[in-house]
């Protein structure tokens, strides 16, 4: 018999580490290429964002291994409890935040900013897992529904009346966990109709969506053999339609704010506002697209270097990456991300623990909503949300968040192999 | 299959789907839409145009001319957001106030060109360098550095032209090497615009980065796509600046021109177009001031008579008389005529002046004998060889097209005029077809319907001098120390008159200076060949004209002189063309004829100036507008009927062909 060791490092999913390595360093370089300019000292200097980031990676670095070492059932037993302190946390921007930019999310530590919201997604997703991981949770059922939907519709709320609408937003992704667990696919495809009417009727006006759908429906109910069980379900479809599609320029004047509404026109090529909403967009089009195949090369960059992007070192890291490494660096890191978000998804589905899936679902989908939503706005293809690259952006809460994330479930995911090689031992 | 890990697979196959979806995107932005990487360039990086120096213009002697000088240009960048900007302590440094300033913003916002435009022309040198210190605070604006022509000299105005901002008209006709933008300066006239290729050299380049709010970063690639200026080539001319300054010294207050052409080489020493104006008067920066004024003066400063404005010869005309006597073999060099105070025919009588009798050729040169070259021009065109006076018409027109009359020379010098040899069939039209010597006879001395530019004077007494042949005139020596001039200026023209038919003209044109027409004119110790004339003038006094060379044996200088409205050339043309000579050939500082040098300095033989009043500066304009309307109309004729052609040419219209060339 083998001598036992307390944790086999054999049993880390060492594709997801190696993943995570190379993003953090890569990201590092390119926030250092971003602030980059001729009189740019050592890369390590901690007055500059790329020292900063570096320091971050120490910290990050240091937690990371630290996870790895600790006793996987803490995570089970204390979910609730680091979901209340970080919830917690959440609710004391209110008093201690600091306004940045107009907007109050930011918690003052020494010369840091803590940014609870990006912390919140951790304590959500153990929450949810510890909630729904309990062996008699069924989604079917509508209080534990109900409960699920509260575990992060709550700090959602609470973020989005700090007006960080962004970050609010990334907690939709927990719906994919709900999908995952069983909630009804219909629910994902009224929302994407709902997204569909929506965008149609910005192109088309209302009235003729409304009336094209209604003459399709009135057709199809005609062409239909079993028309008299169809007449109800028809005509609600139809209203709830049409009564949607007309309420569209409702909730654009009245529930967006101006600068949001714009940028959705400006996404859907409704709007040209090169010089105020259009202008992020339009300036991180340029970066990316002036990279041609290969890129110029680090530090060679031109519309980052002179600012031409805005948030170039943040939300707009991408600019740099797509910029100065071309398409053949930006599709290395599409394919990076593919495959992190696959592998997650791909190491949930293999956990024999309820708890253990629920978790990695939730990291999957958070990574996988924060990825749509970043790219797909650096490349104009989504509305301006701002929302960190995870692992590339520049800032402590975002990659310290993400790594606790991430390695949580590598810590996760290695218990499976120790019980499983714990019952090999045992035959 | 569970359906959790179906739903497993459908998320899998979302996120790659997501993540081919972006990349398909970012194929498209980064490699088919090329647009990006335009907007990329115009965003960040700007090209600044470096001037070259314009090539410097030196004379034969290797004295410089005209060089540059460099004058500065505040520009601003667009776009001219002005945030914080400390328009009053700016406003201070260029003592401009504070609606000025807003007025200039607009004109600006209107010219932009290339992300820029003036905002202050020609800076002045204390406004300059208090500007210079506080530049940097002034991040939307810029200095540009312009260089403009300077020169050693007075004189030579005509020959050297001016440099000036490039036309709409003329950066749409470039070729395709599209050299020139708006705002560039390039060569006008004379030999700024002759030589404008050899001169300008090429623009230098500057790629600077330009951040997202317009402060320049530095060169971009460390300077690794600028490229330097190359300065423009050195050219020298043929001109002899001392002896140029002694022309238009002596040429002062008189109306006329000089032209002094080396008759070995066809190259001019001296152009002079009198009155002239200095060149300086029309360098960039004092354009605007003078051009206008210069435009409006009665005397035509602007005008290059010695190309442009035609005259009747006069007397001088009767050496290419006798010569195409002699190659014609209707007369000999002992020929004589008689001459009864003039010549009759008919009811016409031509007057001649008191001389000995019975002169032969070389006598009748010296002596100017009218009635002697009313003969040789009856003999020359009833000469029994033609079947008819025309034929021996065109016959004679064929000699003096040999010498370069009735065609522009195309010399490198702009604003030729054609001069005029009438055809034989504007005198078909003037008589109906009937005419002969009769009808003519005022040819024969020079007069009538004939016109020859200074220049073509010049370039026909050079032929004499060279005895039979003669090089386009130019002004084109050297272009950066090397002999390289255009083949046409390296091609001999040959006169098919023998040479010793030349060598009796000459024999009689050195006794002009010593026992002729112009005796006491002439310069100790060089044996000057010349000729008088005094050229009737319906509209004033007599013009005095002269030609000459010298010394006769292996001519150095060949000189045609013209002083309108002075009287006779001897008294006014030939002291001018003498003194020339003098200086010339003896490179003396100190004329051995001081009283003649001093009266002619002294002399002033101008128009009265009349006062422009307004409303002659209206009668100006107006006929310039019609003289140019006029002037197109009748080339509009010409060229449907050519065979007319050499229509007689008046100065008048000469004046208008050049107003268009304009």
């Amino acid at each position: 018999m083998r001598e036992k060791k307390i944790i086999d490092t054999n049993t880390f999913d060492w594709p997801i580490i190696l993943i995570y390595v190379v993003m953090v360093l890569f990201g590092w370089f390119n926030i250092y290429s971003a602030s980059w300019n001729e009189s740019t000292g050592s890369i390590f200097d901690l007055n500059k964002n790329y020292g900063k980031q570096f320091l971050f990676i120490c910290i990050s670095a240091f937690i990371a291994i630290f996870w790895l070492f600790l006793d996987y059932k803490v995570f089970n037993l204390f979910s609730y409890g680091v979901y209340g302190v970080l919830v917690g946390l959440v609710i004391s921007v209110f008093v201690l935040g600091k306004e940045v930019a107009g907007n109050k999310n930011w918690i003052p530590i020494g010369s840091f900013n803590l940014q609870p919201a990006e912390f919140a997604k951790y304590g959500v997703s153990l929450a949810l897992a510890k909630f729904l991981g309990t062996p008699d949770a069924r989604l079917k059922d509508k209080i534990t529904l109900r409960i699920a939907l509260a575990i992060f519709l709550l700090p959602m709320a609470l973020i989005l009346i700090q007006k960080d609408t962004g970050s609010a937003l990334v907690f939709l992704s927990f719906s994919l966990v709900l999908y995952r667990e069983g909630l009804s696919g219909i629910w994902f495809v009224m929302a994407l109709c709902a997204i569909i009417i929506f965008i149609l009727t910005l192109y088309f006006g209302s009235v003729w969506v409304s009336g094209i759908f209604a003459a399709v429906a009135f057709l199809l109910y005609l062409l239909s053999s079993r028309r008299k069980y169809l007449t109800w379900p028809f005509l609600l479809v139809t209203i709830a339609v049409v009564g949607f599609s007309f309420s569209i320029n409702l909730i654009t004047d009245n529930i967006l704010k101006d600068h949001q509404k714009k940028r959705i026109l400006v996404t859907f090529g409704l709007l040209e506002d090169l010089k105020k909403e259009g202008y992020n967009v339009h300036q991180s089009k340029i970066a990316i697209g002036s990279g041609g195949l290969i890129g110029k090369g680090f530090l060679q960059g031109t519309q980052t270097k002179l600012r031409y992007v805005p948030e170039q070192h943040t939300d707009f890291i991408f600019c740099t990456i797509g910029e100065e490494w071309g398409w053949i660096g930006s599709t290395i890191i599409m394919i990076l991300f593919v495959t992190l978000i696959a592998r997650v998804y791909y190491l949930a589905e293999r956990q024999k623990n309820r708890y253990n899936r629920i978790y990695a679902y939730c990291v999957g989908s958070i990574l996988f909503f924060h990825f749509i939503i970043n790219i797909g706005m650096t490349i104009g293809l989504v509305p301006v949300i701002g929302i960190p690259l995870p692992f590339f952006s520049y800032g402590g809460s975002s990659l310290i968040g993400f790594t606790v994330l991430l390695f949580t479930l590598i810590r996760l995911d290695a218990t499976r192999s120790t019980e499983m090689s714990t019952l090999k031992d045992m035959y | 299959m569970s359906e959790g890990s179906n739903r497993n697979q459908s998320l899998i196959i979302a996120v790659i789907a997501i993540g081919f979806i972006f990349t398909v995107r970012l194929f498209y932005l980064q490699i088919i839409d090329k647009s990006y990487v335009e907007f990329a360039n115009a965003n960040s990086k700007k090209i600044l145009t470096i001037h070259p120096n314009r090539g410097l213009v030196y004379d034969r002697n290797n004295k410089l001319i005209a060089f540059n000088d460099n004058f500065y240009d505040l520009m601003i960048s667009y776009p001219f957001n002005l945030k914080n900007f400390d328009t009053l302590g700016f406003c201070e440094i260029l003592r401009i106030t504070k609606p000025n300033f807003i007025k200039r913003l607009k004109k600006a916002d209107k010219t932009v060109y290339k992300g820029s435009a003036v905002f202050y022309k020609n800076l002045e040198q204390n406004k300059y360098a208090a500007l210079q210190e506080r530049m940097y605070e002034y991040e939307r604006f810029y200095i540009d550095i312009k260089t403009d022509r300077k020169y050693k000299t007075t004189s030579g105005a005509h020959i050297l032209g001016y440099i000036g901002e490039i036309s709409q008209k003329q950066l749409e006709a470039q070729d395709e090497e599209n050299y020139y933008s708006k705002g560039d300066f390039i060569g006008l006239t004379g030999i700024e615009k002759y030589y404008e290729k050899e001169l300008r050299g090429l623009k230098g380049e500057e790629v600077i980065l330009v951040d997202s709010r317009g402060r320049q970063k530095g060169n971009y690639s460390k300077g690794k796509y600028d490229k330097q200026p190359i300065a423009g080539l050195k050219v020298s001319t043929t001109l002899d600046l001392t002896l140029q300054e002694y022309a238009e010294k002596l040429m002062q207050n008189k109306m006329g021109s000089v032209v002094a052409i080396e008759p070995s080489t066809g190259e001019i020493l001296t152009l002079v177009s009198s009155p002239g104006y200095n060149p300086d008067d029309l360098s960039i920066r004092n354009k605007r001031k003078n051009y206008g004024k210069l435009l409006l003066d009665p005397t035509k400063p602007l005008f290059n008579r010695a190309v442009t404005a035609a005259y009747p010869p006069g007397s001088v005309f009767k050496l290419l008389n006798g010569l195409i006597g002699l190659q014609e073999e209707v007369i000999y060099p002992e020929t004589t005529f008689p001459c009864y105070r003039g010549f009759s025919i008919g009811r016409l009588h031509v007057n001649c002046h008191p001389h000995p009798p019975n002169l032969d050729l070389r006598g009748s040169v010296a002596n100017s004998c009218n009635a002697y070259y009313c003969n040789t021009f009856r003999e020359i065109l009833e000469n029994p060889k033609y079947k008819s006076t025309r034929e021996a018409y065109i016959k004679w027109k064929d000699y003096m097209l040999q010498f370069g009359l009735a065609a522009k020379l195309g010399s490198d010098i702009n604003f030729e005029s054609k001069g005029n040899i009438p055809s034989p069939e504007f005198y078909d039209k003037m008589h109906n077809g009937k005419w002969g010597f009769s009808r003519l006879i005022s040819l024969s001395i020079g007069q009538g319907e004939i016109l020859i530019t200074p220049l073509q004077m010049a370039n026909v007494i050079s032929a004499i001098a060279n005895r039979g042949y003669y090089y386009t005139p130019h002004c084109i020596r050297k272009v950066d120390d090397k002999p390289a001039i255009p083949q046409k200026f390296r091609e001999k023209h040959k006169i098919k008159i023998d040479r010793q038919h030349f060598e009796a003209v000459v024999e009689g044109m050195a006794m002009t200076l010593i026992n002729g027409t112009a005796a006491r004119t002439g310069i100790e110790g060089i044996e000057i060949c010349g000729k008088t004339g005094t050229v009737q003038n319906p509209h004033g006094k007599n013009h005095a004209v002269f030609m000459c060379f010298a010394p006769k044996d292996n001519p150095k200088i060949a000189i045609a002189c013209i002083v309108e409205n002075a009287g006779y050339g001897a008294t006014w043309a030939a002291p001018v063309a003498n003194l020339l000579i003098e200086k010339y050939i003896n490179k003396d500082t100190v004329s051995s004829k001081p009283e003649m040098e001093k009266r002619l300095f002294e002399a002033y033989i101008l128009p009265k100036p009349k006062p422009l009043d307004a409303t002659r500066i209206k009668f100006l304009k107006d006929s310039t507008t019609k003289a140019t309307k006029d002037s197109i109309e009748k080339k509009k004729k010409e060229n449907k009927n050519n065979t007319t052609g050499n229509m007689p040419l008046n100065r008048d219209m000469v004046l208008n062909e050049r107003e268009e060339d304009y």
